[in-house]
């Protein structure tokens, strides 16, 4: 029985010549990620390990990014705990405020990931990665803890679940609506313990931050993984990112899919996630009024450069809407310097919108845009849950950057039809 | 190994930012984290939970973030055991690290309302509702992973294999 992309990764990291879906393997890791928040828990566990420090202290990347710069005392004795554990077991990848970006925005851009790599992340958008031909996946920081003790994790082997992208995407679409539209139609657990392989045609016309935001959301249906072939646009990427030796692997013809999907690029329309799942998606005409008060541009899902750029295009020339807050985040110092150097900022700061240094912040409820009781955000993020972005009582809504752009300029959630 | 308690109900897709809010992830103390656990969706969850108190919610349970942080508070507010339909795949992983013991049962998850009385039998995987004098039969969990829980988690089992 042929293998998927996914299955071939883990049996090469496992020593084994084939595996199939249920089996339960040991599989070597070549990176190991923990944040600010989850990385205090599993140091704290790995104390309790009769180890003598780190696997390798070069496959561990430590990156404080959800409430930093520090938000608060408890948050800085965090970070505090994070960059004294790096500095004991010299961590060559802990990256300091200055330094620091989004992780999953960052460790791409660092080239620390690359094709045919095993990699955890105590951080559930850990499934990144995947857009460049990675297996990588979300764990808790036990299982961080373990990783970087002993260099292997345990995994159940998943089924695959096959996406096969056509035609080229309609205007205006983008690797968010993309995976927006793939949630809505299979449920926010429509791909629980699976991998999402991602093949068609249409990939070939999708940008690697497009790819990158829609392996970012695998796990918001629920998937273990989400991956991507690598095309000569993931090798350039790589070659111009990363000195890491990659590795490609391509599914089997005869592999197994539990199902699979077409969905027709050309087709689709902006697609908009209402409270409070991302499978309440919307399509853009069929949103109604709705009057919001804040906007953010930014996240792990949709802070890297062709966002910016997006967002640009529609706020150039326009104000955002009295009384609209509107938040826009790079995720990365080398993206930050980038749209400052194409003059993106400019446009955001003179269409009056405010520009942070990276961080998770808002999207998780953590600060620089908490939402009060009553409030609406439209959002580039990749959660609506409940009380995810501030109050109980707060209501998030999903959309790509040139929807969340366009809604500033109005002040409800549009079109950029409506503005350009 | 058994648990036995009052049954908290929950619905679909409890996420992990409902079971402990992001804004109380400045902490990673357990006892803290527990005065805080399950707050946006049930504000009077740590008023009433007593100690062995049971969780039964439908699918999905435990989705969203990989925060760690979710299975310790309801482990640290005394809860004994959580039976769901499914379970998220990062939260499942999570529980057993930790050794919050879960179980899988579609069957007991529409046969317990709030305020019932169940016990459960870890090494059977059975599932007795003594308020309805009904019992289910839960997913038994693999031998690897009873290895894991019979270590009480993770770090014990690791500990052991380096002996």
């Amino acid at each position: 029985m042929g293998m998927t992309m996914t299955q071939k990764i883990l049996a090469a990291h496992a020593g084994l010549d084939s595996v199939e879906a249920g089996q339960l393997i040991e599989a070597r890791l070549d990176l190991v990620l923990g944040n600010d928040i989850t990385s205090p828990v599993a140091i704290h566990e790995m104390d309790k390990m009769k180890v003598e420090g780190v696997f390798d202290k070069d496959k561990i990347a430590l990156v404080p990014d959800h409430f930093v710069p520090n938000k608060d005392i408890k948050s800085a004795e965090h970070c505090k705990c994070v960059r004294e554990f790096a500095k004991r077991n010299k961590i060559t990848n802990y990256f300091e405020v200055g330094q620091m970006g989004i992780e999953h925005a960052l460790l791409p851009e660092k080239g620390l990931t690359v094709a045919g790599d095993v990699v955890i992340g105590a951080d559930s958008h850990t499934c990144t990665y995947g857009a460049l031909g990675a297996f990588s996946t979300g764990v808790g920081s036990t299982d961080m803890a373990a990783g970087m003790a002993t260099g292997l994790a345990w995994f159940k082997v998943p089924s695959a679940i096959k996406f096969v992208l056509t035609g080229k995407p309609a205007k205006w679409i983008s690797g968010k609506d993309i995976i927006l539209h793939i949630i809505g139609m299979i449920g926010v657990d429509g791909a629980l313990y699976k991998s999402m392989e991602f093949v068609g045609d249409g990939i070939q016309y999708l940008s690697m931050d497009d790819r990158f935001t829609i392996a970012n959301m695998a796990i918001e249906a629920g998937g273990k993984n989400g991956i991507f072939p690598v095309d000569n646009r993931a090798v350039a990427y790589m070659k111009e990112h990363s000195v890491k030796e990659y590795k490609i692997y391509e599914a089997d013809e005869d592999a197994v899919y539990d199902e699979e999907y077409v969905i027709e690029l050309d087709k689709l329309k902006p697609t908009v996630a209402f409270p409070h799942l991302p499978e309440n998606t919307h399509t853009i005409d069929e949103v109604g009024d709705i009057a919001i008060d804040q906007v953010v541009i930014g996240s792990c899902t949709n802070g890297r450069l062709d966002d910016l750029r997006i967002a640009a295009k529609i706020l150039d020339g326009h104000k955002v809407k009295e009384g609209i807050r509107t938040i826009i985040i790079p995720a990365t110092q080398k993206i930050y310097l980038q749209a400052m150097e194409e003059g993106l900022l400019k446009i955001f700061i003179e269409a009056g919108a405010v520009v942070s240094t990276p961080t998770c912040g808002p999207c998780l409820g953590g600060y620089m845009g908490i939402l009060a009781e009553g409030e609406r955000c439209v959002s580039t993020t990749n959660r609506n849950f409940v009380g995810r972005m501030g109050h109980v009582n707060s209501e998030v809504y999903l959309a790509s950057p040139a929807v969340a752009a366009a809604s500033a300029i109005t002040g409800k959630i549009s079109s950029p039809e409506e503005v350009m | 190994m058994k648990a036995h308690g009052r049954v908290f109900r929950y619905g679909d897709n409890v996420d992990t930012d409902v079971i402990i809010p992001a804004r109380y992830l400045n902490s990673s103390d357990p006892a803290e984290l527990a005065t805080h656990c399950m707050e946006d969706i049930d504000k009077d969850f740590v008023k009433k939970v007593q100690k062995g108190d049971i969780i039964v919610a439908d699918k999905n349970f435990g989705c969203g973030s990989s925060r760690e942080h979710a299975p310790i508070a309801i482990k640290a507010a005394g809860v004994s055991c959580v039976i769901a339909e499914t379970f998220a795949r990062i939260f499942y992983r999570n529980a057993i690290n930790i050794g919050l013991p879960i179980i899988e049962c579609p069957e007991a998850s529409k046969g317990i309302e709030a305020g019932d009385e169940v016990e459960v039998d870890f090494d059977s995987g059975m599932i007795y509702n003594l308020t309805r004098n009904t019992q289910f039969k839960g997913q038994a969990f693999p031998e690897f992973m009873q290895k894991i829980i019979a270590a009480e988690g993770l770090v014990n089992y690791i500990n052991n294999k380096n002996n």
